[in-house]
């Protein structure tokens, strides 16, 4: 693994133009931590507000690295056989009522229940094979013949007994099943988790992992980042646009708009074939920014302030 | 370099970051596939692996810049101070002198940079503690870098080589040395005893009887208060639903099989649910503990920060509920309000109980925890220990703290003797460790 890798990415510059070319723009905290990641084999915790591109990383990653995304979504209650594995116990039964006839065919020559029970014994590993395991995620992600990128979302969300159970994975990229043994994985699974914190993870988890906070993006960030996503904007607009959600992040907000909302915002000022801010129509679309009521209010009336000084930015007097 | 990388990790601890044995191989690890050349690379890949807050970052990356920059402003400042004499690439003329001599006329600041780092090392400069051995450091590392040897060859050139020139360039020079060193010192101080004086106060500050916090304790205190309420609500926060699995639901299992003539294609297994434990918390903020009651508020408004669903209640003479007031507003404001309202009246324990059990007594059942933050000195008034039985017979745990030392219960106008048998728990709880044991146990027994 670790000469494919270091062919792949011999340098931090690499990871950025290679993320760069799948349309994520990457801070260079980040093309660092991927970097080291696959250097070391560590696995990503990912921390940061909602919308901030958290999920979009892996999948970049994978997109970038050609290999499969694994995605596991994580939720309160989550436990492992929705996470690890599963008996198929409808195969299970299914073949013992279509063998039954064989059962007792093979028994029936034994006369005693001691034989028969003997007999049987001889059988019974074989309804718990892997022929009767049903991979989810994380058994899934082990598996793949080429490696995978393995993202464990919200790990937050589940509950401390499974933030155990993942240790094994992250650190020795295995997992046991009791009744057929330890499986250990192809190719190491570059693993991705992120947190919206919150709750605080155990101090185990965070050891074993490289600790990557993602914060909202400076204006020059985020506006290589509109441009890679919407590229049909033209440029004094992006600035414009930028510039007006940075400021909006300086006020005290219950929930700060991120990246997302920013480039759905922006996709909705194209639609409405706007070339340049007006109070107006950013008062119609700042739903699409802005989600509490008390929000609203309190960016409505910041909005004129705002706008006049997006447009002092970008060199367009009003 | 490693050496290098340890004495960073050591200023970071000092500041205060976390970092354990396992964290730092895992860095040096780290720093080995980065490489040393690019710093920025360098601080990405050590905040990477060594922080685990956004916090701990932050902390990390100002030490890191203070750790490099002690470099750059102990070569910065001597040459301004003696450029204009010496001229560089004179190497080799003056015979006879002591390597240090020569690296002052040569003005070789990386070489001189190089030895201070040697110098300090050699003494162990890093385990400076206090403020006022600054000078006594400076002065070890001179002597290692070769003072005597410096100074000897001053008094030689004075005397026999009658060069009077180079000795009064070599004498400003060493003034400007003894500068350096202290100011290199000054920032080894800062680096790695930040820790060490903070360690020794918050140690203190846990153990101090609250009663005598001292006022600019306060803010120190409430950072402790914040970690500790948090870090208990997140060990105790608890799933709804727990699957017993192993237990068979025969008959939730039949039911959901009956298309499949009842043979058990998908099975379901037993759950039990956990109801999310209901806290209440009544606050006293009466004269009597005046001392204590603004540190009692702050504990309840960062518990009811952490732990969603607990109700507050503050009283003195009366009682209101003000679970409200703390989830709206920022700490200080907050407090200053509840005290506004509540604040240091003369306590009246029976009438608090009424007010209590109207508002609130329907909703406690055997979920619920009721704590009690007071020191049950009710002036003499009627304790109305009946309410106090209903709220025991009703409620899962009553638990009462009290901020004064069991040798004082009782005396006087305490009734905290008559309240006891309606109390799962009476514990006395004057200092902070005191107060998180009796916490994260009463929270241990509610699961």
């Amino acid at each position: 693994m670790d000469t494919y890798f270091s062919d792949l990415i011999p340098t931090i510059e690499s990871v950025q133009t290679g993320l760069g070319s799948t349309g994520y723009i990457p801070s260079r905290q980040i093309s660092t931590a991927v970097f080291l990641a696959m250097r070391l084999g560590k696995p990503i915790l990912a921390e940061g507000p909602a919308g901030v591109g958290k999920t979009e990383l892996a999948k970049a990653t994978a997109e970038f690295l050609g290999l499969p995304l694994v995605r596991m979504q994580c939720y309160d209650g989550l436990d492992e056989s929705k996470a690890l594995y599963e008996w198929k116990y409808g195969k299970q039964l299914l073949y013992t009522q279509i063998l039954k006839e064989k059962v007792s065919a093979v028994l029936g020559k034994d006369d005693t229940m001691e034989k028969a029970l003997e007999r049987l014994h001889e059988f019974d590993d074989i309804f718990f094979s892997p022929r009767f395991l049903e991979p989810r995620p994380l058994l899934k992600a082990l598996q793949e013949p080429k490696g995978a990128v393995l993202l464990i979302d919200e790990i937050d969300k589940a509950d401390e007994e499974f933030e155990a159970f993942l240790l094994e994975i992250l650190s020795d990229h295995q997992v046991t099943i009791p009744e057929i043994g330890t499986i250990s994985a192809i190719v190491p699974p570059v693993v991705i988790l992120t947190s919206n914190n919150t709750r605080d993870l155990g101090d185990a988890m965070k050891r074993r992992c490289l600790h990557l906070h993602i914060g909202y993006p400076d204006a020059k960030l985020e506006e290589r980042i509109i441009d890679s996503r919407i590229p049909g904007i033209e440029a004094s607009l992006r600035r414009q646009l930028v510039s007006f959600v940075q400021q909006l992040r300086g006020l005290d907000l219950r929930k700060l708009p991120s990246v997302s909302e920013t480039i759905d915002w922006a996709r909705a000022i194209l639609l409405l074939n706007a070339s340049r801010l007006e109070s107006g129509v950013v008062q119609d679309t700042l739903n699409l920014l802005l989600k509490f009521e008390g929000d609203m209010t309190m960016g409505g009336r910041s909005i004129n302030e705002f706008v006049h000084k997006a447009l002092r930015e970008s060199g367009i007097e009003d | 370099m490693p050496a290098m990388l340890l004495d960073l990790l050591r200023a970071a601890r000092g500041a205060g970051v976390v970092i354990s044995v396992a964290e730092s191989i895992d860095a040096f690890r780290a720093a080995e596939v980065v490489g040393y050349s690019d710093r920025q690379a360098l601080k990405d890949t050590l905040s990477l692996t060594l922080g685990k807050t956004l916090e701990a970052k932050r902390t990390f990356e100002a030490c890191f810049d203070l750790f490099f920059q002690r470099e750059m402003v102990s070569s910065g400042e001597t040459e301004a101070s003696s450029s204009p004499r010496g001229e560089p690439g004179e190497a080799g003329e003056h015979d006879g002198l002591a390597s240090l001599s020569n690296m002052l006329l040569d003005n070789d600041q990386a070489g001189l940079a190089a030895a201070m780092e040697g110098a300090a090392d050699a003494i162990g400069a890093s385990n400076i503690a206090l403020f006022t051995q600054t000078n006594m450091f400076a002065w070890r590392i001179l002597e290692q870098m070769g003072l005597p040897e410096l100074d000897r060859d001053i008094a030689h050139l004075r005397g026999e080589g009658a060069d009077e020139a180079t000795a009064e360039r070599l004498e400003a020079m060493r003034a400007a040395l003894g500068t350096q060193a202290r100011t290199f010192m000054e920032r080894q101080l800062t680096l790695f005893s930040a820790g060490t004086t903070r360690e020794i106060r918050e140690g203190a500050l846990r153990n101090v009887r609250l009663s005598q916090l001292d006022r600019r304790d306060m803010d120190r205190m409430r950072v402790l208060v914040r970690d500790m309420a948090k870090q208990i609500a997140t060990r105790y926060s608890r799933k709804r639903w727990q699957a017993r699995r192993g237990h068979l639901d025969i008959r939730r299992t039949m039911r959901r099989n009956m298309s499949f003539d009842s043979i058990p294609f998908h099975t379901i297994w037993k759950r039990t649910r956990i109801d999310r434990p209901s806290i209440m918390v009544l606050c006293d903020v009466s004269g009597s503990v005046a001392a204590v009651a603004r540190f009692l508020l702050m504990f309840l408004y960062s518990l009811a920060d952490v732990l969603a669903g607990l109700r507050a209640f503050a009283y003195s003479n009366h009682l209101i509920e003000v679970s409200d007031i703390l989830a709206r507003r920022e700490i200080d404001d907050a407090i200053e309000e509840v005290m506004k309202v509540v604040g240091f009246g003369s306590s009246d324990y029976g009438r608090c109980f009424a007010d209590f059990s109207e508002i609130a007594m329907r909703n406690i059942n055997r979920n619920t925890t009721v704590i009690i933050l007071g020191d049950a000195r009710g002036n003499r008034n009627e304790p109305r220990i009946d309410i106090m039985k209903q709220i025991f017979e009703r409620a899962n745990r009553v638990i009462w703290l009290n901020p004064e030392p069991q040798s004082l219960w009782g005396t006087g106008d305490s009734d905290i003797l008559r309240y006891e048998p309606f109390c799962h728990q009476v514990t006395s709880c004057g200092t902070l460790t005191q107060l998180e044991r009796v916490i994260a146990e009463m929270m241990q027994q509610a699961q």
